[in-house]
C-alpha cells in the first residue's frame, strides 16, 4: 500500500516520492504525439535545468582541482562553508525532533484551533524568503518586543534556517502517521510497554524513512538558503556569513569560477549528508 | 410513541418534551463519545497537554508572532506606509512586473507541470525513473547557484549560448526573459507534484472508454482528463503564484536590479530597507506576506478533507 501513503505525501508538493512511478501497470508505450509531447517537454527542461546546472559543473571543473583548493583554503569562504553546513545540521536536527512532534500533536490529538495550526506550518513555504527575514527581524531584531536583539549574530542564521524549514519533516511524516495502523501500539500497550518503549520500537521505525526525506529536503534548503539572511545576519564576512552569500560576491565580482566551484562543494557535501542520513534511517528501521 | 423517535429530538413538537427530558438525556453521551477516535487511547492525559503546548509555542514565537508583528509594523502610522507605497511610481511598476514575471512562469510551469505529469502516469519510456529523480532537483538547488547558472548559459557576454542570441537580438540575462526563466527554474515542480496524485488517483479506466468510443486525444483530455484533475491543477497554480511572486535570491541574481526596469516586489523590500524607509519595507513586504497567506489558506481550506 505503499504507493497510496505517498500519494498522500504529495500533499504540499515538497515531500519525496519513493518509487511511486515503479509500478507501470497502466503504463502505454509512447504514440507520436505522445513522444513528440515528451521531446519539447525535455528540451524546455534542459534549457532550463539540465544545461544551466551542468555550465556551472563544467565551469568549477573546468579550472581543475586548483580552483577548488584555492575557494577552500581562502579564510572566508571556508568559514561560511563551515557556518552554513554546521548551522543547517543543528536546524535540520531541530527540526527531526520538533517536526515529528508537530506532526504527531496534528495527527493524534483533536483540539479547537488545529487547523490555524495547519496553516501557519505552510506558511514558511509560501512566504517571500525576503519577507521571512523581515518576519523575524520584527520579533528578533532591533526594538524587539521580547527585548532580544539577535540582528547580525549567528543565532540569526539559525532562526532563519530554522523558520524557512520548518514545513518539511511535518509534511513528510504527516501523512505516514495518519496511515499507520494503530494495533500494534495497543498490542503492545496491552504488554506492558511504557509509552517510550512503543514509541521506539513501534512508530519510530515506521515513520523512519518519512523522517530522513523531511530531514535532507530541511538540510538540502537550508544549505541553499540566501533571501532570509540579507536582512537579518549582516552578512559580516568570518562571522555571519553564508555559503550562498559567498558565491553571490564570487558572481558581483566577475569571478564566476570561484562560483561555481562553492556551489559544487557545497552539493558534494549535500550529498554526503543525505547518503549519511539514509544509512541512518536505514538502521533505526533495522533496530526497531 | 416509540422508543427511538426520543433520539431525534427536532421531530419532538414542544408538548412532547415535558415527558421527553429523561429520555433525551440517556442517548445522548455515547453519541458523543463514539465520535473521537480518542475514545481508544482515552482521555487527552497531561503529557498531551504538555505536547499541545510545546508545539503552540513554538510555531507561535516561530512563525505566528512575527508574521503578525510584520501585519502590525506596515500600519503603525496607520494607511500612511501603505499609500505611499502604492503612491510611489517605482514600487507599483516593480509589483506589476512581479505580477506579471509570476503570471507568465505560472503558465509555463502549469502547460509543461501537466504534459509531463501526463506523460509521466500514462506512459512508459526508458529513462522515467530519473526524469522523476531529476524533476523534483529544483527544490533543492539554492537560489543563487539557480542564478549563477543561468548566467554561464545565457549571460550575453561569455555565456554559452547569450552570444549567440544577443546577437539575433534577444538580451535574456538583465532583462525580464531572464527574470522569467529563474521564477520558472525556482517554481518548476511544484504544479507536477500536485498533479501526479491525483492522476494516478483516477486511473485511466474513463480515458480509455472515451478513447474506444472514438475521442480523440485532445477531446478526450478536455472532456475527461481536465475535469478530473481540475482541482490538483489549481492546487499547484496557486503554490507555484505564491512561489513565483516571492523568488529573490534568483531573480536578483539574474536581473541586475535596475530602479523602475527590472526590479521587482521583493527587491524592493531589501532595498527600502537598506535605505531606512522601513515604513515602506514593512508595507511592501505586507502585500508580499498578503499574497503568501492568501494562497495558503485558499489551498487549505478548499482542498478536499480526506486528501490532507
Amino acid at each position: 500500500m505503499t504507493p497510496t501513503t505517498t500519494v498522500q505525501a504529495g500533499r504540499s508538493a515538497r515531500v519525496r516520492r519513493p518509487a511511486r512511478l515503479g509500478r507501470s501497470a497502466s503504463g502505454r508505450q509512447l504514440t507520436r504525439a505522445s513522444g513528440l509531447g515528451l521531446g519539447i517537454a525535455m528540451l524546455w527542461f534542459s534549457l532550463l535545468v539540465l544545461i544551466p546546472l551542468a555550465a556551472v559543473a563544467a565551469t568549477a571543473a573546468e579550472g581543475g582541482w586548483s580552483t577548488f583548493s584555492r575557494a577552500l583554503t581562502n579564510e572566508a569562504t571556508a568559514a561560511a562553508i563551515r557556518l552554513t553546513v554546521l548551522t543547517a545540521l543543528g536546524v535540520t536536527a531541530v527540526n527531526v525532533v520538533m517536526g515529528t512532534l508537530i506532526a504527531w500533536v496534528l495527527v493524534r490529538d483533536r483540539f479547537p484551533g488545529q487547523r490555524a495550526i495547519e496553516i501557519i506550518i505552510d506558511v514558511p513555504f509560501a512566504l517571500p524568503t525576503i519577507v521571512a527575514g523581515l518576519v523575524l527581524l520584527s520579533l528578533y531584531g532591533p526594538g524587539s518586543p521580547l527585548g532580544v536583539n539577535i540582528a547580525n549574530t549567528r543565532i540569526a542564521v539559525f532562526l532563519a534556517f530554522l523558520f524557512v524549514t520548518t514545513p518539511f519533516v511535518v509534511r513528510s511524516v504527516q501523512p505516514v502517521l495518519a496511515e499507520l495502523d494503530r494495533e500494534a501500539e495497543e498490542a503492545a500497550a496491552s504488554l506492558g510497554a511504557s509509552r517510550f518503549t512503543i514509541f521506539r520500537r513501534i512508530i519510530l521505525p515506521s515513520i523512519a524513512p518519512a523522517i530522513a526525506a523531511g530531514a535532507t529536503l530541511s538540510f538540502a534548503r537550508a544549505v541553499g538558503e540566501y533571501g532570509s539572511l540579507v536582512l537579518l545576519s549582516g552578512n559580516l564576512p568570518l562571522r555571519t556569513e553564508v555559503a550562498s552569500v559567498r558565491i553571490l560576491s564570487s558572481i558581483e565580482n566577475d569571478n564566476p569560477d570561484n562560483a561555481a566551484a562553492v556551489a559544487v562543494i557545497l552539493l558534494a557535501i549535500s550529498l554526503v549528508v543525505i547518503v549519511l542520513v539514509d544509512v541512518l534511517q536505514r538502521r533505526v528501521v533495522r533496530r526497531g | 410513541m416509540a422508543d427511538h423517535d426520543l433520539t431525534q429530538p427536532p421531530k419532538d413538537a414542544a408538548g412532547v418534551a415535558t415527558a421527553a427530558p429523561a429520555g433525551f438525556a440517556e442517548p445522548a453521551p455515547p453519541a458523543r463519545a463514539a465520535r473521537p477516535a480518542r475514545t481508544r487511547s482515552g482521555r487527552p492525559g497531561p503529557v498531551a497537554y504538555l505536547l499541545r503546548l510545546v508545539v503552540i509555542g513554538y510555531l507561535f514565537l516561530l512563525i505566528a508572532w512575527p508574521l503578525y508583528l510584520v501585519g502590525q509594523n506596515a500600519f503603525k502610522d496607520g494607511f500612511d506606509s501603505l499609500r505611499d507605497v502604492l503612491s510611489d511610481p517605482d514600487t507599483v511598476h516593480a509589483l506589476l512586473l512581479s505580477l506579471q514575471i509570476a503570471a507568465i512562469s505560472v503558465a509555463i510551469n502549469t502547460v509543461f507541470g501537466v504534459g509531463i505529469s501526463l506523460l509521466l502516469v500514462r506512459y512508459d519510456f526508458p529513462g522515467k525513473r530519473v526524469l522523476n529523480a531529476l524533476l523534483d532537483v529544483p527544490l533543492s538547488v539554492s537560489p543563487i547557484v539557480v542564478g549563477l547558472a543561468l548566467i554561464l548559459v545565457y549571460g550575453g557576454r561569455d555565456g554559452w549560448f547569450g552570444p549567440a542570441l544577443e546577437d539575433a537580438g534577444l538580451q535574456i540575462i538583465f532583462s525580464t526573459p531572464g527574470m522569467v526563466l529563474a521564477t520558472t527554474f525556482v517554481a518548476l515542480p511544484l504544479v507536477i507534484r500536485e498533479v501526479v496524485p491525483v492522476l494516478e488517483e483516477v486511473g485511466d479506466e474513463q480515458e480509455q472508454a472515451a478513447r474506444s468510443l472514438g475521442a480523440g486525444p485532445l477531446a478526450t483530455f478536455r472532456r475527461i482528463t481536465l475535469p478530473a484533475i481540475k482541482w490538483g491543477v489549481a492546487y499547484g497554480v496557486v503554490l507555484s503564484l505564491a512561489r513565483s511572486m516571492g523568488e529573490f535570491g534568483a531573480v536578483k541574481v539574474v536581473s541586475g536590479n535596475v530602479l523602475g526596469a527590472t526590479r521587482t516586489a521583493t527587491l524592493v523590500v531589501e532595498e527600502k530597507y537598506l535605505n531606512f524607509d522601513k515604513g515602506g519595507a514593512y508595507a511592501t513586504a505586507f502585500l508580499l506576506a498578503l499574497v503568501a497567506v492568501a494562497s495558503v489558506i485558499v489551498v487549505s481550506v478548499f482542498r478536499p478533507k480526506g486528501k490532507r
